[in-house]
Parts: structure tokens; C-alpha cells; sequence
């Protein structure tokens, strides 16, 4: 959205005007140093088909991890703060050093 | 007391899109999120110079999906007086609900006098401290919110040589329909209480006091914000309780807690933050007490 989807909002408000807009901030996956990995054979959703945990997309204060079965992450914008992996109630999430040998591909 | 709600009841769609430009695991962003998941698209926000103004964004941008009014840092509950006003003007306040949302400093400091002012007035509004317990956006000066013994940057040598204020009492004494506390780490409870809050439309300020976990500002590991929350709630350190038209009742975590057997020892909510490093044994005795003290209050009104 901007300016032009809101002609008459400069006549209204005398102020700057913000627009919604997604990575406000940029990609700030960048500033992760560790990444979350998901292991699917370990997450109770996936395991039982069911909604029966989402504890992560609860916890995440980014809201970059999806309510699906599996659950994923939005690499694109999660900032690695590690929040996922700490409360996962089934040692699913694993946390992994960004770039380093171990790291998968983005 | 509400029904607990489930994680999958809770509204999947996002208020706040994803990329901001908090600090990774910020308990304010996540308390944020689920206030705006209960509030809805039909809410109006202001909010005064904190860590919560820099979440909507720099110039032309902002990752909020409803309209916000960014204000000065002593006047978010008179812009939101404002704001009701004009609503009222316009025939659209039944429909739209006006949320300002402050920090600590914002509320319990310099903000004190317009919102002391809104609920006298009984401005039909709802009013929200998050409170990280100093003021973090400006490099984690301390506030009145503050706890006792807690390095800031202007406690450095002993910590903090006094209490926090208890908002909630003192927003009580304005006769408000509805106070509660809360926890970030607790979203589901939470939400329902912004709920609530929502619901009772009409019947004026509607006041709640979110504890939100900050994890430059207190010292301790990212991946923690969750569980330090939960800690505070455990340990007794937070009370969570509703006080619905003077009637004070406890949250579902905290209700147990009465009795103090079942309250955690609190060295364990205290120990993981690099701001109570330099305690003393007499400090720490005087947090003890200064939890007991809290619990015997409580439970005198809930008893009764
Ligand atoms: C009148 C005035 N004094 C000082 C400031 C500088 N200032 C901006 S944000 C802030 C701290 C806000 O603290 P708090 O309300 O607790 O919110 P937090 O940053 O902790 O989220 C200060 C002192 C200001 N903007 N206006
Ligand atoms: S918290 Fe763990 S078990 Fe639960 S949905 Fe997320 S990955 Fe799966
Ligand atoms: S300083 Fe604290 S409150 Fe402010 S954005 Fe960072 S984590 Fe959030
Ligand atoms: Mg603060």
C-alpha cells in the first residue's frame, strides 16, 4: 500500500504517514547467527496428523513460524532468537550454527 | 474467570508482519501480537516514544496492519482521550475499540498524569502498560517500575534501592471497572484478557498491566524471554489477577500460589539475570519479603 490508496490522507493528517508493509526492518534473517531446524520425525503434529502442540508458533514474537502440519519457518525474517527450541516440548527444534559445515542450504 | 483458550482458537492471522526492527525474542513484540490478535482490525493504537514506537517503523513503513498514532512520551492516554472523542464525534465509537499501549516509564512515570486524568474521566478506552521494568528504548535507565535491587544504568553500584510501584493498586483507587495483570509468557491468558477488556466496551478505562521480559535490559540468554516470564509468575514475583468492578479474583497460574509452599524459590527467577548480579544476602531477604508482603495482601481480599 501507499500514498496513492489513501488520496485524501495528507488532507487529513498532518503528519507522516507509515504504510503496512512486510520486513519493515529488511530481511532480518540476516542478523541470525543460529538457525532452527525443524526435525519433522521428532514433532508431535506431524507425528500424530493432529493439532495438538503449535507451542512454537505460540512462543515465536515474530510470528515467523506457521500453524501447519509440518510446522515451518520463515527463514526470510526469523531472527534466531532460539525461543522455538527451548520450549518445544519434544526436542524437535535444533538449533544450528549459520553458515557453518553443519547448516543445510537455505 | 474465562475459559482457557486453546492455541488453535487463538486467530491465526498475523497484525504485526514479520521483519520488524525489535531486538530478536522481545517479550513486548510477542505481548503485542496476541493484544492485537484479541483487539482486531477494528481497533485504533497510540502510542508514546518507547521500544513499542519502534516497532511501527521508520518513515513511509510500518509492520502494523491497523492504524497507530505515534505520540509524545508523557501524553498516549490524552491522545487516546482524543481519539475517543472524535470516534464519538464521527457516531463510530460502539464500533471501534481505542487501545494505548505504553511502556513503563511511559505509564507509571511521566505518563502518570494523563492517565490518572483518562480514568477519573473514565474515558472509554483500553490501557495497556508493557512493562520491561526500565527504560530500555533510551539504554535501560531505571523507572518506578524498576525492582528492588536491579543494576540499571543509573543504579549501576547497589541496584535499585526501592520498590516498584504496584500499578495495579493505584489504578484500582481511580474505581475502574476492570484491572488485570499479565505475563507475556503466558499469551493465551493473556488474550483473553484483552478480550475481556474488549468486551466491556461502555464501561470506561479498562487497565492492563503486562509484564514483558527484556532481554538486553535484564541480562540473560535470548532463548529464555519465556521461561524468565513464566519464573516471575511462579516464584510469586507477578501476581496475575483480574479485579472486575472491585471484585479481585486470581489467575489461573497464580491461584495455587496462596499458598507459598508452592511457590518457586525465587533465587531461581533471580540468579539467570545479569541485573540482580551484585544482590546481597540482605537484598535478597528483602525481595523475600517484599513478595511475601504482596501475597499477604492478596490473600486477605481473596479469602474474604
Ligand atoms: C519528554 C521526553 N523525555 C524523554 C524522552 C526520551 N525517551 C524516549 S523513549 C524513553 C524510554 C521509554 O521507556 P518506557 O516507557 O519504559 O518504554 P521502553 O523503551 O522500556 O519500551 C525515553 C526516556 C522523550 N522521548 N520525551
Ligand atoms: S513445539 Fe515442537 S512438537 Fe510442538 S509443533 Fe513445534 S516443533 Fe512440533
Ligand atoms: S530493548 Fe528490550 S523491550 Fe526494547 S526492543 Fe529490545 S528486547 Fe524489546
Ligand atoms: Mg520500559
Amino acid at each position: 500500500m501507499e500514498d496513492k490508496d489513501y488520496p485524501n490522507a495528507h488532507k487529513k493528517i498532518l503528519a507522516s504517514i507509515q504504510y503496512p508493509q512486510i520486513g519493515e526492518a529488511g530481511k532480518t534473517g540476516t542478523w541470525r547467527t543460529m538457525r532452527p531446524l525443524i526435525h519433522e520425525d521428532k514433532c508431535i503434529v506431524v507425528k500424530t496428523g493432529t493439532h495438538n502442540c503449535h507451542l512454537c508458533w505460540l512462543y515465536c514474537p515474530e510470528g515467523v513460524v506457521s500453524r501447519t502440519i509440518p510446522p515451518t519457518i520463515d527463514y526470510d525474517y526469523c531472527k534466531g532468537c532460539g525461543i522455538c527450541a527451548n520450549e518445544c516440548p519434544h526436542d524437535a527444534i535444533e538449533r544450528m550454527e549459520e553458515g557453518g559445515a553443519k547448516a543445510c542450504p537455505a | 474467570m474465562f475459559k482457557p483458550v486453546k492455541i488453535m482458537d487463538l486467530p491465526e492471522e498475523e497484525m504485526i508482519l514479520p521483519g520488524t526492527r525489535l531486538c530478536p525474542s522481545c517479550a513486548p513484540q510477542l505481548a503485542y501480537r496476541f493484544i492485537l490478535k484479541a483487539l482486531g482490525p477494528k481497533t485504533i493504537v497510540t502510542v508514546p516514544a518507547s521500544c513499542m514506537t519502534v516497532v511501527h517503523g521508520m518513515q513511509g513503513a510500518t509492520p502494523v496492519k491497523v492504524p497507530v498514532l505515534n505520540t509524545t512520551f508523557e501524553t498516549v492516554a490524552a491522545s487516546a482521550s482524543g481519539i475517543v472523542a472524535s470516534l464519538k464525534n464521527l457516531g463510530k465509537d460502539k464500533e471501534v475499540t481505542v487501545l494505548a499501549i505504553a511502556g513503563d516509564g511511559g505509564t507509571v512515570d511521566i505518563g502518570i498524569q494523563g492517565l490518572s486524568g483518562a480514568a477519573e474521566r473514565n474515558t472509554d478506552m483500553i490501557y495497556c502498560c508493557y512493562d520491561n521494568e526500565a527504560y530500555m528504548n533510551t539504554g535501560i535507565q531505571r523507572s518506578g517500575s524498576t525492582p528492588f535491587g536491579a543494576i540499571t544504568t543509573t543504579t549501576p553500584i547497589n541496584g535499585k534501592l526501592e520498590h516498584k510501584k504496584n500499578m495495579g493498586m493505584i489504578m484500582e483507587a481511580h474505581g475502574l471497572s476492570y484491572i488485570a495483570t499479565a505475563c507475556a509468557s503466558y499469551p493465551q491468558d493473556l488474550y483473553a484478557k484483552f478480550v475481556k477488556a474488549k468486551e466491556m466496551k461502555g464501561q470506561g478505562l479498562r487497565y492492563i498491566h503486562v509484564l514483558a521480559p527484556c532481554p538486553p535490559g535484564w541480562g540473560f540468554d535470548n532463548k529464555l524471554t519465556i521461561e524468565i516470564g513464566r519464573l516471575a509468575v511462579k516464584t510469586g514475583f507477578w501476581p496475575m489477577y483480574e479485579i472486575i468492578h472491585g471484585k479481585m479474583e486470581l489467575s489461573k497460574e497464580s491461584k495455587r500460589l496462596v499458598d507459598p509452599t508452592k511457590r518457586k524459590p525465587l533465587e531461581e527467577y533471580l540468579t539467570p539475570q545479569r541485573r540482580f548480579r551484585k544482590l546481597n544476602p540482605s537484598q535478597l531477604q528483602e525481595i523475600k519479603k517484599y513478595v511475601n508482603d504482596t501475597w499477604e495482601t492478596i490473600n486477605k481480599r481473596v479469602s474474604c
